[in-house]
């Protein structure tokens, strides 16, 4: 045969598996606002620039009348492409064919493309649809999510993983997602969770529908397993692109740099703190009066709201941000802010992201359900991931930084580089009421009027210890700048810290609180 | 001038002062309440009540709040270093009768000089917590204290072993020093830990909670998951500390200590041939079989109050000494759930960082369902399991001994998560899940068509149970190295062990893995 | 989300204006718990009833066997007392927190 009929032979061949499962499948996904998973692809990199691996793979099973099935490309794409230029290992299942359900050469289509992402050191973005293991493959599909798992973990912390949830991802599957470290959801297409309403009605009677119990609202909002929320796919994509161009390929290079650009006018950095004490403000609107361009991406915007973390550059270069939010909460400390925190913290730590705080809380939030709920042992994790990090770390106390809230927004004693602090600052052991109601008890008792003397104290105790100074005094505040200065100070830490080197005890890892 | 004669006596009246810490009075309000005093905890800690005290003449430099002048012999704590039946411990030792054992700086410095030691030593580190907490009077220098206790905490944290015990206050801020900590040792009815304590709840929420109830030991232990281990009284958390030292390295570049005499001792056990019920809905004790297999009176158990459905333990083989994870049958169905997966996840993450062996025994029907679990966010807490086994880079062998099923089964450590060994009883029920979903599944057509389609889906149900239900299909792929005779798993586990010692396992390189917390 | 409606939450005795969290204006405040009463922990259908009404029991004896995931467990006494009243039977699948037996 001639080259021109091998050429056409291939192309019939590729035309088959590139058909999925068929027009009427493509359809179904397209009516619920899906689309296909070569699509995706295509939407996501740069254009032209997807190769795709492993198109002709076949699976291998017999039994259950499978042998009689012709799945294209076991039901799922995997391949290479650029996003921004960066290179990226992708996968994407097709729901089309047979439900993208996950059997032996499925995974290991999956497992090949992760594997080269880790040797080849560039991230890796998984595009979940599936309807979870091909039963009919049994053990072989329960050995391919281990193997997936087991490389998740391998990748951890070497290069970044992002998933995709673009459809169902249930049972065990969830737990791919679980591992990497940015999860993206789409409403009413993602659906996660371990085990699902039918199980639940079975084993505890109980009625939910799919959406209400792991749909992308509730993954956002409730229970802290997804990181970003989209209305429809194509944000989605545009979403993870912008998070792709601040996140470095792996662990030994430092993320693309860009052109400086100041902050817009509209942010007014002096303005921002209310007069009065207990009011609140927006304590993004800080991050974006000091960022380049006030282009601040936020992760994990709806769920523990009391904390603000994300991405934004300073002087073109990326720095994790994490930051009280009075707005919510009062700014708290709590079981959730701490899990979001301390994730955020140890993934800048892995990449080479300087990481910015901004402090103002009042402490952390009272509760007996806070306690029972471990508060002590989710805490734990700031400051266990402050601590361990050695990436250069900046602080800004803007306004509150009372007792263990102050140690744990990255205070100097948690190895903090540079510590500036606001005039708005209060550093002190406690709020000036609490402190009056412990220190001054019992000239506040024994006084005529109690009352009177109470707001005498409380009014003493802020003149003396509500201001940055004496924590200035012994040193534990590096400088008090003016909040107009703020951006100088920051970038000029950070250009100093570029080649910043902290060595930490020979070890395989420490052990984090959990 | 004085004397030399005058100057020895002069340190003998010091030393004697220093010694009665807080005086006479406080120390029998301290033995009144049930407690030790700081000194009387060490001299049963260390080996024949020697030890060798450092910093004792430390003084607090402070003078605000009529703090000047004010005499606070050792600054509230006792620190030094000694041995624990032969091996060199450092300690940390707080001193309730001197102004509460609140902590101001020099006293969080000494705390802190003595970790350092401990790690550049490559020693375990013991703290026991007394205290009341910051020292107000201090301001912001106690939170520094604090501050630079935490750090250290971070720094020592998988570099030597830290054990904590809590034998009185230890509120606020302060207990996190324990949470970041490998093992927490509470005294019952003495030690408590909340970072909010009832009185601010009250003012704060309205909700009226005594201080036992919010953060006593049985609550800590049981429900908050945050103490490893309950003692009756304060010998009995030293007691508990120094068990615990016997199977922990020195630091992580040890080995654990080992009893080994160099013999293998692979005794067949009938017993094990009948524990497992016929009808697998029966529970049984895992205890009965984890005791059947390594050495007699070695089982150690961590967190025995807390998640209970999920037991682990150390242990001894042959002298060896192993991290065991094991299910329990008879608690919560051996389902895993969110307090199961941190508390197999943690201890795994100890005993990989720490060179400890980890044997897995597994009998899981599945992760425990629940919408309360999902929006506890099981995803993220089960994550972790997966995460520390398939990090683990210690010898992994894993036991099946029933049921193992789907996600629950990987996390168990199955072979794809690097498993060394993977052994199976005959008993095993090895699937991606259980015969009814499956065959929901797979015969949803053939049920619907059959004259009946209930009995139609119990004989498929049966089939399927026979066919797949059975550690065959894993062993055929190699999932599952050996299906052995239950009498036989000690010789099993014994060879296993004897030839992973050697182990070397390369990871990419980075600075740490990013475990879903 | 959080609500963007104000509202004060007091925190080390000082009242801030800010706003609460859906999760936060959810939460179940603290009511101890009843030692007289067996509340269901796990899930499951009824199997068995063990004792009676009026029945002692000591601590650590079964109460019920409750089956789910095809496992069975059973749900052991907490205390040594007396049965004052059984409030499920065979073939029922209480609720999580539900009452399934109390004390006198």
């Amino acid at each position: 045969m001639s080259l021109v009929h091998k050429k056409i032979d291939l192309f019939r061949r590729k035309d088959r598996v590139i058909k999925g499962g068929g027009q009427k499948a493509v359809d179904k996904q397209t009516a619920l606002g899906k689309l296909t998973a070569r699509d995706r692809i295509v939407a996501l990199v740069d254009a032209n620039t997807f190769h795709e691996y492993d198109l002709f793979v076949e699976h291998k099973c017999r039994d259950f009348d499978m042998d009689k099935k012709q799945l294209p490309g076991d039901g799922v794409i995997t391949g290479t492409g650029m996003i921004l230029g960066y290179p990226v290992c992708i996968y994407a299942q097709d729901f089309t064919v047979a439900g993208g359900s996950l059997g032996l050469m499925h995974a290991r289509k999956i497992t090949k493309i992760m594997d080269h992402a880790i040797k080849l050191g560039i991230p890796l973005i998984g595009i979940n649809d599936s309807g979870g293991a091909r039963i009919q493959e049994g053990v072989d599909s329960l050995a391919g999510y281990g193997e997936i798992f087991y490389r998740n973990t391998r990748a951890s912390g070497v290069i970044p993983q992002i998933s995709v949830i673009l459809g169902p991802c249930a049972g065990g599957a969830v737990y791919s997602p679980a591992l990497t470290d940015f999860v993206f959801v789409v409403d009413k297409i993602s659906k996660m969770f371990i085990t699902g309403p039918e199980v639940i009605k079975t084993v505890l009677g109980e009625e939910i529908s799919m959406e209400e119990l792991g749909g992308a609202r509730v993954q956002t909002e409730i229970s802290g397993n997804a990181h970003f929320f989209a209305s429809n796919e194509l944000e989605c994509f545009h979403q993870i692109k912008r998070l792709v161009s601040f996140v470095p390929w792996n662990n030994q290079k430092k993320a693309m740099s860009f052109p400086a650009r100041p902050p817009k006018h509209k942010y007014d950095i002096e303005r921002i703190i209310p007069a009065e004490p207990t009011k609140p403000y927006d304590v993004r609107d800080v991050v974006n009066a000091v960022c380049d361009h006030s282009d601040f991406f936020e992760v994990q915007k709806h769920w523990a709201a009391n904390i603000v973390v994300g991405f934004a550059r300073m002087n073109g270069e990326t720095v994790g941000v994490v930051g009280n939010q009075p707005l919510v909460l009062a700014g708290v400390l709590d079981v959730d802010s701490s899990d979001k925190a301390a994730r955020f913290i140890r993934f800048c730590d892995a990449f080479n992201i300087p990481i910015v705080t901004f402090v103002d809380l009042p402490g952390y939030l009272p509760g007996v359900d806070q306690e029972y709920a471990g508060v002590i042992r989710h805490g734990a994790k700031v400051l266990y991931a402050y601590s361990e990090a050695t990436v250069p770390k900046i602080t800004v106390i803007l306004r509150k930084a009372y007792g263990g809230g102050y140690i744990a927004m990255c205070s100097r004693h948690l190895g903090a580089d540079f510590v500036f602090a606001w005039p708005t600052a209060e550093i002190a052991v406690m709020g000036p009421e609490g402190a009056s109601n412990i220190i001054f008890k019992a000239e506040i008792a024994e006084a005529p009027d109690p009352a009177a003397m109470r707001k005498v104290k409380v009014q003493e105790y802020t003149d003396k210890f509500a201001n940055p100074y004496v924590a200035a005094a012994s040193g534990h505040v590096d400088a008090v700048i003016n909040p107009a200065e703020t951006r100088e100070y920051l970038i000029h830490a950070l250009e100093i810290s570029t080649h910043k080197n902290e060595s930490r005890p020979a070890r395989k890892h420490g052990i984090p609180p959990f | 001038m004085s004397t030399v004669q005058q100057k020895l006596q002069e340190l003998k009246e010091k030393n004697a002062h220093v010694n009665l810490g807080g005086g006479r009075d406080k120390i029998d309000a301290q033995h009144k309440a049930g407690k030790m005093t700081a000194h009387e905890r060490l001299h049963l800690l260390y080996d024949q009540g020697f030890y060798d005290e450092l910093f004792r003449f430390i003084q607090h430099g402070s003078t605000s709040f009529g703090m000047a002048g004010k005499d606070l012999p050792a600054d509230g704590v006792v620190t030094g270093l000694g041995a624990i039946r032969g091996r060199l411990v450092y300690t940390s030792s707080q001193d309730f009768t001197v102004m509460g054992g609140s902590v101001g700086w020099m006293h969080a410095r000494k705390i802190c000089e003595i970790m350092d030691m401990a790690l550049k030593a490559g020693a375990p580190y013991i703290a026991i917590n007394d205290s009341g907490g910051a020292r107000i009077q201090e301001g912001v220098d106690s939170l520094r204290g604090y501050g630079r206790i935490f750090y250290y905490n971070t720094l020592l944290s998988g570099v030597v072993p830290q054990i904590s015990i809590v034998a009185g206050p230890c509120a606020g801020g302060a207990a996190y020093s324990p949470a970041l900590m490998d093992f927490v040792i509470m005294v019952k009815g003495i030690g408590k830990m909340f970072i909010a304590g009832p009185e601010v709840i009250k003012e704060a929420t309205g909700e009226v909670i005594s201080a036992e109830e919010l953060g006593g030991a049985v609550v800590q232990a049981s429900h908050s998951g945050n103490v490893h281990f309950i003692a009756r009284d304060d010998a009995d958390a030293i007691e508990i500390a120094q068990t615990l030292l016997s199977y922990l390295p020195a630091n992580n570049t040890e080995d654990p200590p080992s009893l080994s005499t160099g013999e293998l001792l692979m005794i067949e056990d009938e017993e094990l041939n009948r524990l497992v019920p016929d009808d697998p809905r029966d529970p049984y004790n895992m205890f009965e079989i984890l005791q059947r297999i390594f050495d007699p009176g070695t089982i150690f158990e961590v967190q025995s109050h807390y998640a209970k459905n999920m037991i682990v333990c150390f242990a001894r083989l042959n002298g060896r000494v192993v991290g065991v994870v094991a299910n329990q049958p008879a608690e919560k169905f051996g389902a895993i759930d969110i307090d199961a997966s941190d508390k197999a996840s943690r201890f795994v993450r100890f005993c990989n960082a720490f060179n400890i062996p980890l044997i897995s025994v597994v009998d899981v029907p599945g992760f425990l369902p629940g919408v309360e679990q999902e929006f506890g966010g099981i995803i993220r807490h089960g994550a972790k399991m997966l995460f520390s086994f398939s990090a683990a880079t210690v010898p992994k062998i894993s036991v099946v001994i029933r049921k193992a099923y789907g996600g629950a089964y990987l996390a168990m450590c199955a072979k794809s998560l690097g498993a060394d060994r993977v052994a199976a009883w005959p008993t095993a029920e090895i699937a991606v899940m259980g015969a009814e979903g499956a065959v929901s599944v797979l015969f949803k057509t053939d049920i619907q068509n059959a004259p009946d389609p209930k009995l139609k889906r119990r004989e498929l149900i049966e089939k399927y149970r026979e066919e797949f239900s059975t550690p065959y299909m894993a062993a055929a792929r190699g999932l599952v190295d050996a299906v052995i005779e239950p009498k036989n798993t000690r010789a099993y586990l014994s060879v296993a062990l004897e030839s992973l010692r050697s182990k070397r396992d390369l990871r990419p390189q980075k600075k740490h893995g990013l475990i879903p917390l | 989300m959080s609500d963007q409606q104000h509202t004060t939450l007091v925190i080390g005795d000082r009242a801030y204006e800010t706003s609460l969290t859906k999760k936060f204006k959810q939460r179940k405040p603290y009511a101890p718990l009843d030692p007289k009463k067996v509340l269901c922990v796990i899930p499951g259908v009824i199997q068995k009833v063990y004792v009676k009404e009026g029945q002692r029991v000591q601590c650590d004896d079964p109460l019920f066997l409750l089956e789910a995931m095809k496992m069975q467990n059973d749900v052991l006494s907490h205390l040594d007392g007396v049965v004052m009243s059984i409030q499920v039977q065979v073939g029922q699948m209480p609720a999580k927190g539900q009452v399934l037996l109390e004390f006198e």
